[in-house]
C-alpha cells in the first residue's frame, strides 16, 4: 500500500509560553519551539505499522518552509521512507483550503492508495484532511482510532462523542484523519535523525506543481486571521498566593466549605 | 438581510442542545438575519424534532432518506449540496460529526470554512468577523469569513447562549425529493460503545484530575494518594489515556465521560475545550499549573502556580493531618 501523511510543523504547547508581539496583533515566535502536530505522529506511526503489515511505502509531506523540513526528517527517523517539501513564497498565508489545494497538486503527481492527516492541529480546525478528500473526490473519515486495511477496501473506526466508535467500510483511495490513541507512536533519538540527515528530500514550487498563485496564498484566502489577542474574560481564578504552606491552608478551608474535605 | 442556515444534529429522536444556540449565534452575525433549520434523517425520529424545531425557526427544512437514518457525514455532505441554495451560510457543530462534515462540504459549495467559532463580532458588506482559538485556547484570534459565495462555518458547543422555545410558528418543508443521489464509496457498520471501567468517575463528588503536567506514569501514585487523602477519585485528561497510563474509563471530557462532581482539581491539565467539555453542573474548579498562562485558570475558581509534584504529596499529607 502507498500511504502519504500530511504533516505540519506546529509551536510545541508544552514546551512554550504563549506571548502576544508588542504590537500585539501576532505571537512572539522568536523564542518559539517548534515541533511535529502531535496528531501527526499517531499518522506517521499507523501508516509504517499498516506497510509493516502489507508492504508499500510512506512518504511524509508538508507545506511549510525551509525550517519545516525537520519535521520530515523526523518522521522520516521513525521510519517513512520518503518526504516532499511543498514550499514557495506564493503559499504564504493560505487558509485551510489554500494548503489542501497545494497539497492536492502533488497527491495528483503520485499514486496513493491511502492519504492520512492529523485529526487537527495547532489552530485546532481539524480542516485540511476532509478538504483534500473533497479535492480529490475521494471518500473520508475524521478521528479515525482504528484502522484494518484489507483488498481495495478498508474498515476504520472513527472515535465519537463519549469515547464511542463508529465503524465504517470505505473504499481505497481514501483519506482519513488520525485520532491520538490510535497507536503509541515509537520514540525517534537522535541517532535515528542522524541517520536520514543526508537522505534528498525533494522540495517543489507552486510552478513545479503547476498552482496558479493567485489561488493560494493570502490572496486565494477567503477566511483570514486578522490578528491575535487575550481575552478579556473577567475575574478568571482567585489565585492563591504566598508559601506552599500559606497556599494549602488557604486551599483547604476552601475545600472544606465547598464539600471536597 | 442575511439568510442562515442551521444543521440540527439529533440522535434518539432529541435535538442535541446546539439547536437552541444557532438562533443566538445567527443573531450576533446579522441582528436580523432569517435562520432556517435544516435536518436530515429518516421516519418517526426525523419528522418529531422537525416538529419541535418549528417552535425554534421560522422555517425547517427536513431531508428524509433511508440512507441517513444514521448520520453518516458522507451522505449528508451529498444531500445538503444538492438542498442547499447557491452562497448559502450553514452553520454545523463543532462536533465529531461537523468535523467529519464540514470541510469537505465547503469546498463541494465553493464557500468560505471557518472552524470552531467561539464568538461573531457581525458582518460588514460580505465581510463576516468572527473569533476562535489556537494552540489549545492559550490564545484568541480574529478571523474574517468571505461569505459572497457562502460559508460552513463550524459553531462550537456551549459558547452561544441557547435560546428557549420563542414560539416561531414555523413551517416544516420537506425537500427530500431534491437530496439526488446518495450512494457513496463509505458505509456505516455499527456503533462500538466506550468500555466500561472499574472504577466510575461519574459517581464521585470529588475528582483530583491530572494531565500532562503528571509527565512520567510512576508519578501517577502521587495523585492517587492525594485522591486516597480526600476520598476522592483520580481521573485525567485525554493525553494520559492516549499513553495507556490509566483506562479510557477515567477519561473526562468530550471523548471521554461528562462528570458533575462537587469539587474538580485539575492537576496538569491545560484546559481545552474538548476537556472542559466534560465538566459540567458548575462544580469547584481547584487548577494547579505551573504556567500561569495557563487556560485553565481562566475557567476555574480558584489558581495555583506550582509543580504537581511538589504540590500534590504536600496537600495530600496536610489533608492527613486534619
Ligand atoms: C504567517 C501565517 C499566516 C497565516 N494566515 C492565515 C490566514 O490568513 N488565514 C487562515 O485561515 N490561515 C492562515 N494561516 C494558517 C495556515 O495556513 C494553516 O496552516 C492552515 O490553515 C492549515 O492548518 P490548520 O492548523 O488549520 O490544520 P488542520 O486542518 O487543523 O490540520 C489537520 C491536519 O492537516 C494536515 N496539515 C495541516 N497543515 C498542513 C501543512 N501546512 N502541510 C501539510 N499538512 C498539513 C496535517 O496532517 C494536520 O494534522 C497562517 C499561518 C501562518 C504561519
Ligand atoms: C475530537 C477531539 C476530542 C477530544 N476529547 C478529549 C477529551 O475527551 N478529554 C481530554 O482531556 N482531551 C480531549 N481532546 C484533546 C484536547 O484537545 C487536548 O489535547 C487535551 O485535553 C490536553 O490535555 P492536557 O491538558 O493534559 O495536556 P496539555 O494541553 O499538554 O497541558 C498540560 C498542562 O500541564 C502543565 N504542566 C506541565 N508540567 C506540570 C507540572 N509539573 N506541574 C504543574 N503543571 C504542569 C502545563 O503548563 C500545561 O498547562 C480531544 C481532542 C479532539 C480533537
Amino acid at each position: 500500500m502507498e500511504i502519504l501523511v500530511c504533516v505540519k510543523r506546529v509551536p510545541d504547547t508544552a514546551e512554550n509560553e504563549f506571548e502576544l508581539n508588542s504590537s500585539g496583533n501576532d505571537l512572539d515566535r522568536d523564542d518559539l519551539v517548534y515541533s511535529v502536530n502531535e496528531w501527526d505522529n499517531y499518522a506517521v506511526e499507523e501508516a509504517i505499522q499498516i506497510v509493516d503489515k502489507v508492504g508499500g511505502s510512506v512518504t511524509v509531506i508538508t507545506v511549510g518552509d525551509d525550517e519545516s523540513e525537520e519535521v520530515l526528517r523526523r518522521e522520516m527517523a521513525m521510519g517513512a521512507n520518503h518526504g516532499i517539501l511543498l514550499t514557495d513564497d506564493a503559499f504564504e498565508g493560505s487558509d485551510g483550503k489554500g494548503i489542501a489545494t497545494i497539497l492536492k497538486a502533488e497527491v495528483e503527481k503520485g499514486s496513493y492508495d491511502l492519504i492520512l492527516s492529523g485529526a487537527q492541529a495547532d489552530e485546532g480546525a481539524g480542516q485540511v484532511g476532509g478538504m483534500l478528500a473533497a479535492m480529490l473526490d475521494m471518500p473520508y473519515a475524521s478521528l479515525v482510532n482504528k484502522i484494518e486495511p484489507g483488498d481495495g477496501k478498508i474498515v476504520v473506526g472513527r472515535e465519537i462523542e463519549g469515547g464511542n466508535q463508529e465503524m465504517n467500510e470505505m473504499d481505497l483511495p481514501c483519506v482519513l484523519s488520525i485520532q491520538t490513541g490510535i497507536n503509541e507512536p515509537r520514540y525517534v533519538g537522535i541517532r535515528g535523525i542522524r541517520k536520514v540527515a543526508s537522505v534528498e528530500i525533494p522540495e517543489k514550487s507552486a510552478s513545479d506543481l503547476g498552482i496558479d498563485a493567485a489561488s493560494v496564498g493570502s490572496e486565494g484566502a477567503l477566511t483570514k486571521r486578522v490578528d491575535y489577542f487575550v481575552p478579556d474574560l473577567g475575574d478568571g481564578a482567585e489565585m492563591l498566593e504566598g508559601s506552599t504552606d500559606e497556599i494549602i491552608e488557604k486551599l483547604i478551608e476552601k475545600l472544606k466549605a465547598k464539600g471536597g474535605l | 438581510m442575511t439568510h442562515i442556515y442551521a444543521y440540527i444534529p439529533f440522535s434518539n429522536g432529541a435535538a442535541e442542545d446546539v439547536a437552541m444556540e444557532f438562533s443566538s449565534a445567527a443573531k450576533k452575525i446579522d441582528e436580523g438575519a432569517a435562520v432556517t433549520a435544516v435536518l436530515t434523517g429518516s421516519g418517526a425520529d426525523l419528522e418529531k424534532v422537525a416538529q419541535e424545531m418549528t417552535s425554534l425557526y421560522a422555517e425547517v427544512i427536513k431531508i428524509d432518506n433511508a440512507d441517513m437514518a444514521y448520520p453518516n457525514a458522507e451522505v449528508v455532505r451529498k444531500a445538503l449540496v444538492a438542498v442547499l441554495p447557491t452562497g448559502a451560510v450553514l452553520l454545523v457543530p463543532h462536533t465529531t460529526f461537523g468535523m467529519d462534515l464540514g470541510p469537505g462540504l465547503s469546498v463541494r459549495m465553493d464557500a468560505a470554512y471557518a472552524a470552531d467559532i467561539i464568538d461573531f463580532e457581525g458582518m460588514d458588506a460580505t465581510t463576516l468577523k468572527g473569533v476562535r482559538q489556537e494552540l489549545g485556547g492559550a490564545v484568541s484570534t480574529h478571523v474574517t469569513i468571505d461569505v459572497a459565495s457562502g460559508a460552513v462555518i463550524t459553531i462550537r458547543p456551549g459558547a452561544f447562549a441557547p435560546v428557549e422555545g420563542g414560539a416561531a410558528g414555523g413551517c416544516v418543508i420537506d425537500k427530500s425529493g431534491d437530496a439526488g443521489d446518495l450512494s457513496t464509496n463509505r458505509k456505516f457498520l455499527e456503533l462500538v460503545e466506550a468500555e466500561v471501567g472499574d472504577v466510575d468517575i461519574t459517581k464521585s463528588d470529588v475528582l483530583v484530575s491530572i494531565g500532562r503536567g503528571i509527565e512520567d506514569e510512576d508519578n501517577i501514585e502521587v495523585a492517587q494518594e492525594l485522591a486516597e487523602a480526600m476520598n476522592a477519585v483520580v481521573s485525567c485528561s485525554r493525553p494520559i489515556v492516549d499513553a495507556k497510563w490509566l483506562e479510557k474509563s477515567r477519561q473526562v471530557g468530550t471523548s471521554g465521560q461528562t462528570v458533575k462532581p462537587k469539587v474538580y482539581m485539575a492537576m496538569g491539565i491545560s484546559g481545552s475545550f474538548q476537556h472542559m467539555g466534560g465538566v459540567k453542573g458548575n462544580p469547584f474548579i481547584v487548577a494547579v499549573n505551573k504556567n500561569p498562562k495557563a487556560p485553565i485558570f481562566q475557567v476555574a475558581d480558584v489558581g495555583i502556580v506550582e509543580d504537581i509534584l511538589d504540590f500534590m504529596p504536600e496537600l495530600a499529607e496536610a489533608v492527613n493531618d486534619l
